[in-house]
């Protein structure tokens, strides 16, 4: 555009910004290199390693391995429950946060801290829980255990928190005049949540699907007990890899592990992909 | 008349913010709401423009009784203080939005939007966000954004308040011309009375959720309903028990006058191209401003007798009655 006529009667052209790479000082090199090693240590080299490991019998025992019924089935099952499990998420997780934050109603402190047992529970008491209110003597009447929803709704427990609470604070500093100068130019209440409000959140929304769906594939504790880990029917891929190690397959859990690791990246790329467009496009 | 309030009133718990108030509008002028914070200002525009509703009392609209229509309905063009920019649209985007709810072609947008971006000088920023602009800048794409939909009426709540006091009157100035061009009833909220006496055609004084006085800038500089209203709009000083501006009061060094009264100079200050003194009389402190040439053909020293009168011309004295045009 117009950066490279800038007059200075005209402030404001100068406020892109300037992507101009500066030589590192002594501290902030330091704090790159200590940033960059703990990284590495957590993350970078124990991920390679199951890569690695997954590689070690050559393609085929890869292949092999990921193909095996039992593990596709797996596979499969906490993939697509995951994925269910992030839509429900992100229409209850958003309507949770709107209550949270627009409504005022008695028992509002109580939920805000009840909103957050999921994250602070034990995964396997919340899958005691799980299995007292929804297994074989279920007071509610309802007897799910060794069932697929029993996964589904472990899942949907552990993950309530996530899209809440990334929504909330930013829904807490939104400008209410901006949502009625909408108004004032005729927009209806669904138009205002749709072309103000909603793109303001789908940043906040996507960080907390992403969290979501990476929580739900990675999930054990909590379903373990309910779900009954049924080979080829309620069997997750966490307890795919725990039996695999346990008959000493290393490399079966490696690949599997690998396998997640691919669609975990290429879900949180995919986010980020579709909130970015969904911004652009208001 | 553009716009018709009679007898609203408002009140936020046991807070009054709009005590029965009545005030006619009229057609394609720029009048000013002028009062302190908290007096009910803000509060009755919005009530106009649906985004507050009043407990009692009508509102009309160019004839429509609006009293019960929702904010969509009602056509006005609201500006608020803090801009209220859609963050995530380019500036363009920002001004078609009523025209894209409108669901107008196309076409007629993109030159409705063009056309205005020119009015308010910001064709050159229009694929710019509004993070990228200044405040003033982005107060001027929200202008544009409310007169986009050719609002019967534009009300601006505060729209200067947020911006530094050089930019402040550089739109000032604008807002007029711009006004002088587009005629539309505009009403606007400020509590700077010099702001108010600038712009205006007319003005509406409101203090603690009551109309004070209704008037032009001259009337009511000239002629206060009240020590408020003159307290208000400009510097006062008490001679006696009366309040008078300090610009309308005249020091003589010569002998009697019969409304004069003998007092003592005890500060001389001076201000860019007014000299302010400060005048005892008995136990009163009279504030007096005088040009610069009146104070040196005086030849006044701190501590200089004098005689002090209020200016036999002058009109706006309170606390000696006079009769005020129809207010």
């Amino acid at each position: 555009m117009t950066s490279t006529t800038l007059t200075p009667d005209r402030p404001a052209t100068s406020r892109r910004p300037v992507r101009v790479g500066r030589p590192l000082t002594r501290v902030s090199g330091l704090g790159l290199g200590v940033a960059m090693m703990w990284f590495s240590l957590l993350v970078l080299i124990p991920l390679a390693a199951v890569v690695v490991t997954a590689s070690a019998g050559g393609w085929s025992t890869f292949w092999q391995a990921v193909t095996n019924e039992q593990t596709a089935a797996a596979i499969e099952l906490t993939v697509g429950t995951a994925f269910a499990v992030t839509l429900v998420n992100i229409v209850m997780g958003t309507m949770i946060a709107w209550v949270l934050v627009r409504d005022r109603f008695f028992g509002k402190r109580a939920l805000e801290v009840l909103i957050d047992i999921p994250f602070a529970l034990p995964t396997i008491v919340a899958g005691l829980v799980l299995l007292s209110l929804y297994g074989r003597n279920s007071p509610l009447g309802v007897d799910i255990a060794n069932t697929r929803p029993a996964v589904f709704l472990a899942f949907l427990f552990v993950t309530l928190p996530f899209v809440v609470r990334t929504v909330q604070p930013v829904l807490a500093e939104l400008e209410r005049d901006v949502e009625e100068a909408a108004m004032s130019l005729g927009a209806s209440r669904f138009t205002v949540f749709r072309r103000i409000i909603l793109p303001s959140l789908t940043p906040a929304i996507a960080a907390g699907a992403a969290l979501s769906f990476a929580r739900g594939v990675s999930e054990y504790g909590s379903l373990v007990l309910l779900s009954g880990n049924l080979p080829m029917k309620t069997e997750v891929t966490s307890v795919r890899i725990l039996s695999s190690i346990e008959n000493d397959n290393l490399d079966s859990a490696a690949a599997v592990a690998t396998i997640l690791l691919a669609i975990s990246f290429a879900v949180i790329v995919l986010l980020d992909v579709i909130q970015r467009r969904m911004v652009r496009r208001g | 008349m553009s716009i018709e309030i009679v007898n609203v009133s408002k009140r936020f718990g046991d807070f009054v913010a709009l005590d029965s108030v009545s005030v006619s509008i009229p057609s394609g002028q720029l009048t000013a709401l002028l009062g302190p914070s908290g007096g009910g200002k803000s509060t009755l525009l919005r009530i106009i423009a649906g985004l507050e509703t009043a407990d009692s009392g009508r509102i009309e609209i160019e004839g429509v009784d609006a009293t019960k229509l929702s904010p969509q309905k009602r056509n006005v063009g609201f500006v608020f203080q803090h801009y209220a920019a859609f963050k995530h649209l380019s500036v363009a985007r920002n001004v078609a939005f009523g025209l894209e709810i409108r669901k107008r072609p196309k076409d007629e947008i993109r030159e409705r939007v063009h056309e205005l971006l020119n009015l308010v000088h910001l064709s050159q920023f229009a694929d710019r966000l509004p993070s990228q602009l200044s405040g003033g800048q982005r107060q001027r794409m929200a202008l544009a954004r409310a007169l986009a939909v050719q609002p019967t009426v534009l009300l601006l709540d505060e729209p200067f308040g947020a911006l530094d006091a050089k930019v402040r009157k550089e739109l000032r100035d604008w807002l007029r011309r711009l006004h002088d061009e587009v005629h539309v009833t505009t009403v606007f909220v400020t509590h700077d009375q010099e702001e108010a006496l600038e712009v205006a055609d007319e003005i509406v004084v409101i203090n603690e959720g009551r109309v004070e006085q209704i008037g032009s800038p001259d009337e009511l500089y000239d002629s206060p309903a009240n020590d408020f209203v003159m307290r208000f709009l400009g510097p006062v000083t008490e001679l006696g028990d009366r309040l008078v501006r300090p610009h309308d009061l005249q020091l003589l060094t010569g002998g009697g006058e019969p409304d004069a009264v003998p007092g003592r100079i005890t500060r001389i200050t001076r201000v860019g191209f007014e000299i302010r003194v400060v005048v005892a009389v008995g136990e009163q402190l009279v504030t007096v401003t005088l040009t610069r040439n009146e104070f040196l053909s005086l030849g006044l020293q701190v501590g200089s007798e004098v005689q002090v009168r209020i200016a036999p011309e002058v009109g706006a004295v309170v606390g000696q009655p006079r009769l005020l045009g129809a207010v």
